[in-house]
């Protein structure tokens, strides 16, 4: 074993040197195993080209997913990432989000792992306003697993485990994260590139929570929510006419879904803090997790003195 | 145990008050340097119910609540139904004469009514009267609690101050007047000690180890670590967090340990279930990170409030698959203190989860420390890390995260370290941190993975403290206990000793990895073999028995919720010294 780290005085960080990079320089070590066609290739290569773009280093970049299909995007890209537990995402990147609020925090998965099985870190990251980015690629089928229903199942869907058609409403994840207090709403198509480049990169330099739910269909089995089902539905707000800033114009729109199915950022509110900024612990002294362990000699000695 | 041992025991119904007299004792105690030791049976409801604590104190160090009261002190009709049968000669009672009537008294008891109406104006000042009352018995003079109540009510006004210091005088007086004082006097010992709860306790561990992220869900009995938390986290820059459920309080102090924080988090059995998954991924992403589980009788919901140690199996079974993990049953209130720096030091060295096996027995009761133990810089050790501290780094050319090491350790980099961008997965993979779960898997890369992380386990044992016999060498029966039951086992031994059977104790707070070898050595000479331990199957007479193939000649077991008393320990001893196998005492006092 190596010498142990023992604990050292803080070192201002030495600026990075800022260079250049091309989609090409966030290619990951491994290449995806999606299914030729996936929807999720148009999506990491979005994320890619918006991470490009905004001129980030792969080191200052955290990838957090979950488990399924598209959950595997970690792997795909060159940044610091965590491919964790189903449903856990969200929890695991609010901790690393506060534990060094100066990362930039992507959440990558999908409709099973966010709406499903991570329902209940979804909802509490939006209220809580954590500074994260997160995108779904909802696919509206379990696709890992072969097939089988998803919460964003359209109703009358027949999959593996609704052979007679799904009796249960769909969640729509834009009204829900608009009420649930997500500050920057907005719904991409993997087949609409330069589109979700901007998308992506609005929530990136958004501070609080930004939801991208990415309709990224699912080749192999979701016969229903095919490209070209969303290719001939999809319409940009921008072409509708919409206004970000207005919550209930944004409900109302967010909850079409039918013949025109709207893309684009449904809602933003630039006046709504961060988690990270309403906490005083980290007003000063830079990321938690490189400031000194060290207790001040004068607070352990108050600590004590509370006890005597 | 010196000259002198006193026990108060004070009952009420919840909501009546019971913990401020007895916190005040307590702290009266302490400030003059006696050791104290303080447990308090509840029960789960806010208001009604019987809560019943005792407040042990002498001048040699207290080890648990002890087997006998010398102070009862009923705050309503119930708690003298209950106690009071127990009261023994040379014991006093002392109540208020307006509300409770103290029937059932034995020859011997001295009964101390005081009339509170008359004493003070308000009911509010019962408590003020009756520790004063009680100082006056057991020799302490008032000025100390005229102060301790000047401290306490100074924000309030003068006013407040004058009205209790009024009402502790007129109670002392009124004691000193009426009431037989017991024929001793509490001494002062010259050096004031420390009073904490467990809970306190491994909290303010955490902020010795150097803890800067702490998230917890509410769960009896392990929220008082939380609130502690709440309550400093401005004052030591600490991020504190109240989370949805306990699956999100687990992975999101391993997202905080994975940015570079030292983060914990504490829970009950329930709330443990819950996070099981995780901490199989904190091994598997090789996260460090640290889990306390404040055992609580179950299973299931069980009984929030009472005491157990039935989650052994639970800990040593947490998750699916096989991964290292290091377990710490801290052997009393002080311990808890202690053990978080260390288990955070092993848990950072090699990169796998820390879990701490207290229990309600600890984190609910309190105990005197000696402030000049509670060292809150202890040395610490943060392992292989590069980039913390933004200190300076290669540049990461062929940094592999999971790299085949002897140890199986491989330095970990800090997500904003320049150059070793990698990813943490909880699928398996390879060194480099790329997947062999799915399109590449292969037998003999996982073989050899396995390997190397089990691998770690090895570098643990000879950094963790073997257990030891206390007490005689040549005992006729040797008692062997873990975690929190080392002060009731240990009082015990001593009162064995004084009648005559030769006993000794192996108390065992590392769980795992187990210290074999050490176990064996000194159980090879032992005569007979007695596990005590609070839950119904003998959990870790099993784990004993598997891990070392010893075989226990006798057991005393205790799964009612409320903990074991010395002379439950000594009863048991004696049956299996006449041949019984296991021994389960009756709890005396319904609470």
């Amino acid at each position: 074993m190596a010498e142990p780290v023992i604990e050292t005085r803080a070192v201002p960080k030495a600026k990075p040197r800022r260079a250049s990079l091309s989609v090409k320089d966030f290619k990951g070590k491994a290449d995806p195993d999606w299914c030729p066609g996936c929807g999720d290739f148009g999506v990491l290569n979005a994320l890619k080209t918006a991470i490009a773009e905004l001129g980030l280093q792969p080191h200052e970049v955290l990838t957090i997913s979950g488990i399924g299909c598209s959950s595997n995007l970690p792997g795909y890209i060159n940044t610091y990432g965590m491919h964790t537990l189903h449903g856990r995402a969200i929890a695991v990147a609010t901790g690393a989000q506060l534990g060094n609020h100066e990362l930039k925090v992507v959440v990558t998965g999908g409709d099973g792992d966010g709406f499903g099985i991570g329902g209940n870190h979804f909802l509490h990251a939006m209220r809580r306003n954590v500074d994260l980015t997160y995108i779904v690629m909802d696919n509206q089928i379990y696709g890992l697993t072969t097939g089988q229903v998803s919460p964003t199942s359209r109703k009358g869907m027949k999959t593996k485990t609704t052979p007679h058609g799904s009796v249960e409403n769909p969640v729509n994840a834009i009204p829900m994260a608009i009420v649930c207090g997500a500050s920057y709403v907005a719904r991409g198509f993997s087949g609409q590139q330069k589109h979700l480049v901007q998308l992506i990169k609005g929530a990136m330099e958004h501070r609080g929570f930004a939801l991208i739910d990415v309709l990224s269909p699912c080749v192999t089995y979701n016969k229903d929510n095919t490209h070209e089902f969303f290719k001939q539905r999809t319409q940009k707000l921008e072409e509708i006419g919409h206004d970000p800033t207005d919550l209930h114009a944004a409900i109302e729109k967010g909850n079409l879904w039918g013949d025109v199915i709207p893309i684009g950022l449904f809602y933003k509110n630039d006046d709504a803090p961060a988690l990270d900024e309403l906490e005083p612990v980290l007003g000063e002294g830079g990321p938690l997790s490189h400031r000194s362990l060290q207790v001040p000699a004068g607070d352990a000695q108050a600590l004590i003195a509370e006890l005597m | 145990m010196g000259n002198i041992d006193f026990a108060v025991g004070i009952g009420g119904a919840a909501g009546q008050g019971v913990a401020t007299p007895g916190a005040m004792l307590a702290r009266l105690f302490v400030r003059r340097g006696l050791h104290v030791n303080a447990y308090n049976a509840y029960q789960s409801i806010i208001r009604g119910g019987h809560t019943f604590l005792t407040v042990r104190t002498s001048e040699a160090p207290v080890r648990c609540m002890g087997d006998k009261l010398d102070m009862l002190i009923p705050l309503n009709q119930d708690t003298v139904d209950r106690h009071m049968r127990l009261m023994r000669p040379g014991s006093a009672v002392l109540y208020d004469s307006g509300k409770v009537r103290p029937a059932g008294a034995a020859e011997g008891v001295q009964l101390c009514p005081l009339p509170v109406a008359e004493l003070a104006k308000s009911q509010l000042h019962y408590n003020t009267a009756a520790v004063a009352a009680v100082l006056r018995l057991v020799g302490v003079e008032c000025r100390q609690f005229e102060e301790m109540l000047a401290q306490q009510f100074q924000r309030k006004g003068e006013g407040v101050v004058a009205e209790n210091v009024a009402v502790a005088r007129a109670g002392y007086e009124y004691a000193g007047a009426h009431f037989r004082p017991y024929p001793f006097a509490l001494p002062v010992t010259g050096k004031p000690l420390a009073v904490a709860t467990g809970n306190e306790s491994l909290a303010m561990g955490g902020v010795a180890a150097g803890v800067k992220f702490y998230c917890a869900y509410p769960m009896s009995p392990s929220t008082g670590v939380l609130m502690w938390m709440a309550r400093h986290a401005r004052q030591l820059g600490i991020m504190v967090r109240q989370v949805e459920d306990e699956i999100g309080v687990i992975n999101m102090a391993i997202g905080a340990a994975h940015s570079g924080c030292r983060a914990m988090c504490a829970t009950s059995g329930g709330g443990f279930a819950l996070m099981t998954e995780a901490l199989g991924a904190a091994a598997m992403m090789e996260i460090p990170v640290v889990c306390i589980n404040v055992q609580r009788a179950g299973p299931a919901t069980g009984v929030p409030t009472k005491t157990e140690q039935g989650d052994l199996w639970q800990v040593l079974g947490a998750g699916q698959g096989d991964y290292p993990r290091i377990i710490a049953a801290p052997t009393s209130i002080a311990d808890c203190f202690h053990t978080i720096p260390q288990i955070f030091d092993l848990a950072d060295r090699f990169q796998c989860p820390g879990i701490v096996l207290a229990d309600l027995l600890e984190s609910e009761g309190f105990s005197s420390l000696d402030p000049a133990e509670l060292d809150f810089n202890p040395p610490r050790d943060r392992g292989e890390v590069i980039g913390l501290n933004g200190s300076p780094v290669s540049s990461g050319e062929g940094y592999r995260r999971y790299k085949a090491t002897e140890s199986g350790v491989a330095p970990r980099a800090l997500p904003g370290t320049p150059g070793h961008a990698h990813v943490v997965a909880t699928d398996e993979h390879d060194e480099d941190g790329v997947l062999i779960s799915d399109e590449f898997t292969n037998p003999h890369k996982r073989q050899a993975i396995m390997e190397r992380r089990q691998r770690k386990m090895e570098g643990v044992l000879p950094l963790i403290q073997p257990p030891r016999l206390e007490g005689p060498e040549d005992a006729e029966v040797t008692i062997v206990g873990w975690g929190s039951t080392w002060g009731v086992i240990n009082e015990a031994v001593e009162q064995l000793n004084a009648e005559g059977i030769r006993a000794n104790q192996l108390q065992v707070k590392w769980i795992v990895p187990l210290h074999v070898d050490a176990i064996l050595q000194a159980l090879a000479k032992a005569r007979k073999v007695v596990i005590v331990e609070n839950n119904y199957s003998g959990q870790f007479a099993r784990y004993l028995r598997s891990e070392t193939s010893i075989v226990a000649d006798a057991h005393i077991r205790k799964y009612d919720g409320e903990p074991f008393l010395p002379h439950h320990v000594v009863e048991g001893v004696r049956q299996a010294l006449a041949g019984k196998k296991k021994y389960v005492p009756v709890h005396e006092i319904v609470v």
